[in-house]
């Protein structure tokens, strides 16, 4: 059910600044591409790019076969940075929101929110308001509001950039679990080397400004063990280091990546 | 206890100011500097005698008073709010439009009050048009404001959530704009009040205004005062009525 995605020869400016030039990739149906680099490099520009909220000035990008940027608005979800929860609505309501949008009632949107609160283990925090959740919680409930869009293609903007250490440990943990229930397209783009090995099939390094991938690197198979144990195999700890020197010689010291 | 607490700063200071006057203007002494006769500077005891005396002259005159405040408050809401959602429509209406927006408030309402009279006659009409115009602008400015510092993030992911222009503006700058909506409202509640007495001075029949007016052609100075504490009593509920109404729409604040 979930789409592929492609993109080629992408390139995009914003003025004189060449934000994106050259830029390929492809992910299959059901697959999570980490994105990695720099700061700056563009890496939300073409997250924006992608669902559908631009076009790029040159090349194409492909959503379930389809170009258009309504097209790709359509199939598109995206979670950005900062959590966006809405402070005047509970979390159930957050969450619930595109469901909303679609035109259903209050009632409708609350009990198909309510089902994926508890399945994905955030029962008892349906009636907080977004201030009395701790930050680990917000960037949950942002993820189910982006999931419930009911969208093939999920793209996430360093959704656990705000969190300290040890709750984006867990919060990744929790997701990773979630995506092996309810699979996804999904880019996700991230400064952190370790949380893109561990939760990306793949992992696209991408140049410094203008960006493009460098490399595309598979991630270690991830068996059923838990975070730690599958971040400090042997196999994870080389691949980090490659990306680290991929991103290294791209020129600047590599961000992130504990 | 709490609300004992909140109220209780206030209410001390309002008696102090009070006492303060009772002494200063009872003794002749405020007569005395003024170089006045002593009925021309009341005290606040012979102030509040007037006022129960005369209670029912000053009421009649305060429930006109308090219709063209009210009515020309709603107004002044209306017009307000919907320029504010005009004006953030697009960045070359809320540029061509705001500087005309600016200077309907450079227009001196002492002057214009009297051509208003001349227009629309000596009803609530002119009062309706005089508050309108001063009161829409705090409202406008404040609420454009609101609406300008929507978080675009925000926007950006309710875009991929299937939201209309529309739910944009209902789910997200409207919950936004509306504490900047109540500040505006506070600010032109009270400036209302300011624009009724106007407008009453530029013709009328009766308004707390009207009867400050004839009192002060009377030296009824005590009178007067009465009205203005009347005035002023209306000014504070007013405002303390949207305030309460703001702690309870706003909940999420």
């Amino acid at each position: 059910m979930s789409p592929s995605l492609s993109g080629r020869e992408i390139g995009h400016a914003f003025g004189d600044t060449v934000a994106l030039d050259g830029l390929e990739f492809s992910v299959d149906a059901g697959q999570v591409l980490a994105v990695v680099g720099p700061s700056g490099c563009g890496k939300s520009t073409l997250l924006e790019l992608i669902c559908g909220l631009g076009d790029p000035d040159t090349g194409t990008i492909e959503v379930a076969g389809k170009t258009g940027a309504v097209n790709r608005l359509e199939g598109c979800a995206y979670m950005p940075q900062t959590d966006c929860l809405l402070p005047w609505y509970s979390a159930i309501d957050n969450a619930g929101l595109a469901l909303r949008n679609k035109g259903r009632s209050k009632a409708e949107a609350r009990r198909a929110a309510a089902e994926l609160f508890t399945r994905l283990g955030l029962n008892g925090f349906e009636q907080s308001r977004p201030d009395e959740l701790s930050g680990g919680m917000r960037q949950r409930v942002a993820f189910l509001r982006t999931l419930l869009s009911g969208k093939g293609v999920l793209l996430l903007d360093e959704p656990f950039a705000a969190l300290d250490a040890i709750t984006r440990a867990e919060v990744q943990e929790w997701l990773k679990g979630v995506l092996r229930e309810e699979r996804r397209t999904i880019v996700l783009v991230t400064h952190d080397v370790e949380e893109a090995l561990y939760l990306g099939d793949r992992v696209a390094v991408m140049s410094p400004r203008p960006g493009r991938f460098l490399e595309t690197i598979e991630s270690p198979s991830a068996a059923e063990a838990s975070r730690l144990e599958t971040v400090t195999t042997v196999e994870f700890t080389a691949r980090r280091q490659q990306v680290m020197t991929l991103l290294g010689a791209g020129g600047l010291a590599p961000l992130g990546g504990s | 206890m709490k609300t004992v607490g909140r109220w209780l700063p206030p209410i001390l200071l309002i008696v102090a100011l009070f006492a303060l006057w009772q002494v200063a203007a009872a003794s002749g002494f405020m007569a005395d500097q003024l170089n006045l006769e002593e009925f021309l500077v009341p005290s606040p005891s012979q102030i509040f005698d007037v006022l129960w005396q005369d209670r029912g002259l000053i009421a009649e005159n305060a429930r006109v008073t308090l219709i063209e405040i009210v009515a020309g408050f709603f107004v002044a809401l209306v017009i307000g709010l919907l320029a504010a959602a005009l004006l953030s429509t697009s960045d070359l209406i809320r540029r061509t439009s705001y500087p005309v927006i600016v200077a309907s408030q450079t227009i001196p309402i002492i002057v214009i009050a009297p051509v208003l009279v001349v227009w629309f006659g000596y009803g609530i009409g002119p009062k309706l048009a005089i508050i309108a115009l001063i009161c829409f602008f705090p409202i406008t400015v404040n609420t454009l404001d609101g609406l300008r510092s929507v978080d675009r993030d925000s926007v950006k992911m309710m875009r991929t959530l299937y939201a209309s222009r529309l739910q944009i503006f209902r789910r997200i700058e409207i919950p936004t704009a509306m504490p900047y909506a109540f500040s505006g409202a506070k600010i032109a509640v009270a400036v209302a009040v300011i624009g009724a007495v106007f407008g009453e001075w530029a013709g009328s029949e009766k308004g707390l205004g009207h009867l400050m007016l004839q009192d002060n052609a009377q030296l009824m100075t005590d009178r007067l005062f009465a009205s203005v504490f009347v005035l002023s009593a209306i000014a504070i509920a007013l405002f303390a009525l949207i305030g309460l109404l703001e702690r309870r729409v706003l909940r999420w604040r």
